[in-house]
């Protein structure tokens, strides 16, 4: 178990984190490289006033036509994606791993607090799961993919829970919500999660044409 | 919930289409368009798309018929082009393009409602129109649309207009108004003027009545103005919605070009939606254009200009109450809302409003070429559409202005078939009606 521990907290999370960074690179460039071979108008369409202005509406709970036409959703959208960031990155317990493996030193947030976020990000994923199942309209569009994308978010918070609750032996526990992180982060660009690296672009894109051709808003 | 094989309509178009196909031809096109033609937008949209379902609730066909899932605009992403994309074009036999043709064709206004709708910014209504655009390069399209692109292509007009009876058209309708304005002339081909006026086919064809209204608000506004004598003269554009993006660029040339040989300052268009987004949206940009290469200024901009100017004066405005349909390609497509009502509170005493309104209205369900694939597909228009019946009977008016060619047909359909009274107007048929004449007999 200690050697399983210390190769997951080890070798396999530079790794990860390697994948995640070079992958999302990776998308990033082939993605732009793409369009500016394919895409030729929709880039000179692109307009930073206009991309921002949709950005930021687009960023305010019930502040657009989609959000207000689903409050459940909006809520749960919401909450995960906050909540989610929080966790993941100013945790107290992660701060501790930011520190001793890059050295680098963040504003942490408080354990009971993180606690009770890891809950409503659980809750979160709850919505997604049972809107998947119930939902006519978004369960016939569902696909092993969208299934794929929400496991790998919500496992690293079952796990991680799990482990600060002291459910079930605590080592495993604990390599088993790495082991989920570090399957998050790799997996991160290669699937429906990579929206985190191009969703700003193509809310971006809507703007601009919204904005700077059809003179409309676009939320 | 069902899927389009339920519903599949007889067209004879899509069937002579289908019946050339083969597996390996699909699978040619397929990846010819989707390499040759798509590039990361496409690929975004897919990949990003989490189906969480919020476009559902924009779309008129989706609300219209019971939250019938097959109607989303998800659905009908992931029903043609997703699907084809996943299966990289291979193993799809032929009747598949026909369920996917008739979804593409005739179950997506290309309105592009959803955007206000879907938090990662997806162009459903892209998607649909490569759908379209597949279609077209395997020739699976509904006969009417069909037709009328071939129109195009052989006439430069919408409807098989000769060139003799386009100028036969204008010196009819100008000899009638003479009647009313002595000196009124539509000048043909006249070099230098401040004006080209644009009209779409359909006009001469069968509402004449339009340019006679048309000459004479340029006669009282004093205009300086044109009208083209020669092909080219149609600002329509229904190859845009088949795929037939060749033909496409070759109209807005046409266009461009003879009011460039003109010399003339601007173009002024008549209330067409369609004709406003193939200027200013989709065969520019074929062309290459970032804009336009002359200045293309829609009806109700030029009304706008014409009533705060004081070039058509409104002695009494129209008393009975009036609501406004808000036409996709004018308001969300062209931000053309605060005008449009700034020239309606102009002309009318009282107005009220539909809701939603402004560019977050509904489609009339007629754009987008539907209408344009003939009576085999009204039906699907009609059903598709009962919340906009419900928008129209909650405003308890019975005048509707809708400065756009497809709303009106599309309006007078779901007006006639849910039996709400109501009667559709262009902005033109109200300026004539009440503009002052001050030559008029």
């Amino acid at each position: 178990m200690h050697e399983l521990y210390n190769f997951v907290s080890g070798p396999l999370a530079w790794i990860a984190w390697a994948i995640f960074i070079l992958g999302s690179a990776y998308r990033l460039v082939s993605m732009y490289s793409l369009a500016k071979k394919k895409d030729g108008s929709s880039l000179a369409y692109m307009s930073w006033p206009y991309g921002l202005r949709s950005v930021m509406r687009w960023l305010i709970p019930f502040g657009t036509m989609g959000w207000k036409s689903d409050p459940l959703m909006t809520i749960s959208t919401f909450a995960f994606h906050i909540c989610f960031i929080a966790v993941a990155v100013f945790l107290s317990a992660h701060a501790v791993v930011w520190n001793t493996a890059f050295g680098i030193n963040l504003w942490s947030i408080p354990t009971q607090i993180g606690d009770i976020i890891s809950f409503v990000v659980i809750a979160a994923c709850s919505v997604f799961a049972l809107r998947r199942l119930l939902l006519p309209h978004v369960r016939s569009v569902t696909r092993p993919k969208d299934w794929l994308a929400l496991g790998l978010v919500t496992m690293p918070f079952l796990t991680g829970v799990m482990a600060y609750h002291q459910m079930g032996p605590s080592l495993l526990m604990t390599t088993l919500h790495i082991l989920s992180g570090e399957m998050l982060l790799a997996l991160l660009p290669f699937t429906r999660l990579s929206h985190a690296l191009f969703v700003l672009f193509t809310r971006a894109y809507m703007g601009s044409e919204f904005g700077g051709v059809r003179h409309a808003e676009d939320w | 919930m069902s899927h389009i094989a339920d519903r599949i309509i007889s067209d004879p178009g899509l069937e002579a289409g289908v019946a050339n196909l083969t597996s390996e031809k699909i699978e040619e096109v397929v990846n010819r368009v989707l390499k040759g033609e798509t590039g990361a937008k496409l690929k975004a949209y897919h990949e990003t798309c989490m189906r969480c379902g919020l476009c559902s609730q924009a779309c008129h066909f989706f609300l219209s018929n019971n939250n019938d899932p097959s109607y989303s605009p998800v659905s009908k992403a992931t029903d043609t082009v997703y699907e084809l994309m996943e299966k990289k074009g291979r193993g799809i036999y032929p009747y598949r393009i026909y369920q996917m043709a008739q979804v593409a064709f005739t179950e997506c206004n290309l309105c592009k409602r959803c955007a206000h709708y879907c938090p990662v910014g997806i162009d459903t209504a892209y998607i649909i129109s490569i759908m379209r655009r597949i279609c077209y390069l395997l020739d699976v399209v509904p006969l009417y649309i069909r037709d009328t692109a071939h129109s195009h292509a052989s006439t430069l007009n919408q409807m098989w207009v000769k060139d003799d009876e386009w100028t036969d058209s204008l010196q009819w309708q100008e000899d009638e108004a003479r009647d009313e304005f002595p000196n009124l002339r539509i000048p043909l081909a006249k070099e230098g003027a401040d004006v080209y006026y644009s009209v779409i086919a359909p006009e001469p064809k069968f509402r004449t009545q339009l340019i006679y209204q048309a000459a004479a608000i340029m006669e009282v506004a004093g205009i300086d103005y044109t009208m083209p004598a020669h092909p080219g003269w149609d600002n329509s554009d229904m190859c845009m919605f088949i795929g037939d993006f060749e033909n496409m660029g070759r109209l807005k040339k046409a266009h461009f070009e003879s009011a460039q040989n003109l010399r003339v300052k601007r173009i002024v268009m008549g209330e067409c939606g369609h004709a406003l987004r193939s200027v200013h949206d989709m065969g520019n940009r074929w062309l290459g254009f970032r804009d336009t290469p002359i200045p293309v200024v829609h009806a109700v901009e030029f009304y706008w200009e014409l009533l705060t100017q004081g070039k058509i004066k409104i002695p009494k405005k129209f008393q009975e109450p009036v609501t406004i349909q808000d036409p996709c390609n004018i308001s969300r497509g062209m931000g053309l809302m605060d005008k449009l009502r700034e020239v309606t509170h102009m002309l009318c005493e009282n107005v009220v409003e539909m809701t939603p309104n402004r560019e977050r209205n509904y489609c009339c369900c007629a754009g987008g070429g539907i209408i344009n694939c003939g009576p085999p597909f009204k039906s699907v228009r009609i059903q598709g559409n009962s919340v906009k019946a419900d928008q129209l009977a909650a405003t308890g008016v019975q005048n509707i202005v809708c400065p756009c060619h497809n709303c009106h047909g599309g309006l007078e359909d779901i007006i006639s078939h849910y039996d709400l009274g109501m009667h559709a107007k262009f902005l033109g048929d109200f300026i004539y009606e009440l503009m002052e004449k001050p030559e008029a007999q």
